[in-house]
């Protein structure tokens, strides 16, 4: 699975210009899926990166392990979910030194949530690079009840909280790692425009 | 001068209402008969007697009101007041360009005693005497910032200022035209007006953050900006939108003089010394369209406006789908006269 390509957007709305190797420096890796394939094609570009990197893969069905395993990165760690592979990657985010590069590929939902983790541990945004692949679903927070509902793929969709049907808008909060869902039926309620696949 | 302060309220039932002097008053934020937007700063140094730009931080007849329904709304949702943890300083900051300048602008209402870092503040008409240390949070019930931006109209952003750029990091947010606070923290001057349309393609939030991270101490600035509001409503949050939202459907010919408002905010721009920070107020000034026509200059001008802004603008600021009414409302008011240059009545 290729690279996605965005549309413009807002200025608030993330872009995810790619993963580019900075050489055999320490580095944390978090994969996701298809993410996994950004991790090969930059090994392919520099095979150092791998030397003192943390790789972690989160293979959410899409089986890479083996060839990610065959990097030689000098931690490699298969976790079932991001919040299964949550506590150890704050451990390393803790333990970084200086001159860390952070390495993030896969979903919005999981690049969301793993660059806010890294900001509030002061890891400075010129050292996070991210590339999406895969599932163009989005993590979303509910602005009246606040919940956040996960991999959210329609427009517009109900909060798995609150149960309010949101609108999706493209207004991203870094901090919470999430895009803001609005009540799509405020002033007229119980009207709700036809349910769209969300698009890139 | 004396303030009559109100007692009114600004849901529910609405008793909000204008004086005649506080109508003469109302910040109209159009120079000319059109809109479009603008870096429209000039410097925060006195105005026009009485006017709402004459006084560093404006108290007026809604003054005790607003309060009121500011803790309402902070005990139904505390994340209306957020300070991330490098912004106590720019809370002190604030809270000394407060107090020093309303107990100055305003002795009859307002007395601050300082006996090095000893303060005594007295707030007259909330009822309020505090002693307490500065810098020393422990001797406030709460916080500095949301300390004194319970006793000051309008909501105050403290923006703090790194890698050149501008971010919201602590904020008092409960009278907002339609922006989450709790969301927007910690974003950047870009991301945080990210939703407005058309501003960015003109260069305008590039040339205000220019002159902002410019901005020096003892030289605040100010701007007008401006959306409408059915109800006196200053509680039109995200959050709430679908608690208000359907009483946007609920202008019609009948009503809408009453129930439709110009929601005027005075944006006042502050260099903190301490912090390097920039406080932001932004205080709502709310008038109906019947007290408003009660201006001949007005209700020309605000006709003219509303009839030829563009569908984006009308759709942004939220009152597209009422358009034609507030038009209809307005027309018999428009005699084609020509206007008088600037804000003020005639």
């Amino acid at each position: 699975m290729p690279r996605t390509e965005f549309s413009p957007s807002i200025t608030s709305r993330p872009v995810y210009p790619g993963l580019t190797p900075q050489g055999a420096t320490p580095a944390i890796m978090l994969a996701e899926g298809p993410g996994a394939e950004a991790i090969l094609d930059l090994a392919a570009l520099d095979a150092s990166v791998m030397d003192l990197a943390h790789l972690i893969y989160i293979p959410a069905g899409h089986d890479a392990g083996l060839r990610l395993a065959a990097l030689g990165a000098k931690m490699y760690r298969e976790a079932p979910s991001y919040a299964s592979a949550l506590e150890r990657y704050r451990k390393a985010l803790a333990d970084a030194r200086m001159g860390t590069t952070l390495y993030l590929a896969g979903s919005e939902g999981m690049i969301g949530q793993a660059v806010a983790e890294a900001l509030a541990a002061g890891l400075p945004p010129e050292a996070i690079q991210t590339e999406h692949r895969g599932t163009i679903a989005r993590r979303m927070q509910c602005v009246h009840c606040k919940g956040v509902t996960e991999n959210v793929t329609i427009d517009p969709f109900l909060c798995s909280h609150c149960g309010l049907t949101l609108f999706v808008r493209d207004h991203f909060s870094r901090r919470l790692g999430a895009f803001q869902g609005v009540c799509v039926d405020a002033e007229t309620p119980g009207i709700v425009p036809e349910v769209q696949e969300i698009k890139p | 001068m004396t303030i009559q302060f109100h007692d009114e309220t600004f849901r529910d039932d609405y008793t909000f209402h204008n004086s005649p002097e506080g109508i003469r008053r109302f910040p109209f934020p159009f120079d000319q008969d059109s809109y479009m937007y603008s870096v429209n700063l000039e410097p925060h140094a006195g105005g026009k007697a009485g006017s709402p730009f004459e006084k560093r931080f404006d108290v007026d007849e809604h003054y005790v009101a607003e309060m009121r329904d500011r803790a309402i709304t902070l005990a139904e949702d505390p994340l209306r007041c957020q300070s991330l943890p490098h912004m106590e300083l720019a809370g002190w900051d604030f809270l000394e360009l407060v107090m020093v300048s309303k107990s100055e602008d305003y002795p009859e209402l307002f007395m601050l005693n300082r006996d090095g870092d000893r303060w005594h503040w007295i707030n007259r008409p909330l009822g309020i005497e505090q002693r307490f240390t500065f810098l020393d949070a422990t001797t406030l019930p709460c916080g500095p910032m949301e300390y004194i931006t319970r006793q000051t109209q309008g909501d105050h952003a403290l923006l703090d200022q790194r890698d050149g750029n501008l971010w919201m990091d602590a904020g008092m947010v409960t009278s907002q035209a339609d922006w989450s606070l709790d969301f927007d923290i910690g974003m950047n001057f870009f991301e945080w007006h990210a939703p407005v349309p058309k501003a960015h393609e003109l260069g305008v939030f590039q040339r205000a953050l220019k002159f902002l991270l410019n901005l020096q101490q003892g030289a605040p600035s100010r701007r007008l900006n401006w959306t409408m509001t059915v109800n006196p409503r200053l509680d039109t949050s995200p959050e709430n939108y679908h608690k208000w939202g359907p009483e946007k459907r609920t202008v019609a010919p009948g009503n809408v003089g009453a129930k439709q408002y110009l929601r005027v905010e005075l944006q006042t721009l502050w260099r903190l010394p301490r912090s390097n920070a920039i406080a932001f107020p932004i205080r709502c000034y709310l008038c109906s369209l019947e007290d408003l026509v009660t201006v001949p200059k007005w209700g020309r001008r605000l006709h003219r406006v509303l009839r030829d802004l563009p569908d984006e603008l009308a759709e942004y600021k939220g009152f597209a789908v009422n358009r034609p009414v507030i038009l209809d409302y307005l027309a018999p008011f428009d005699d084609g006269a020509p206007t008088s240059p600037g804000i003020f009545p005639d």
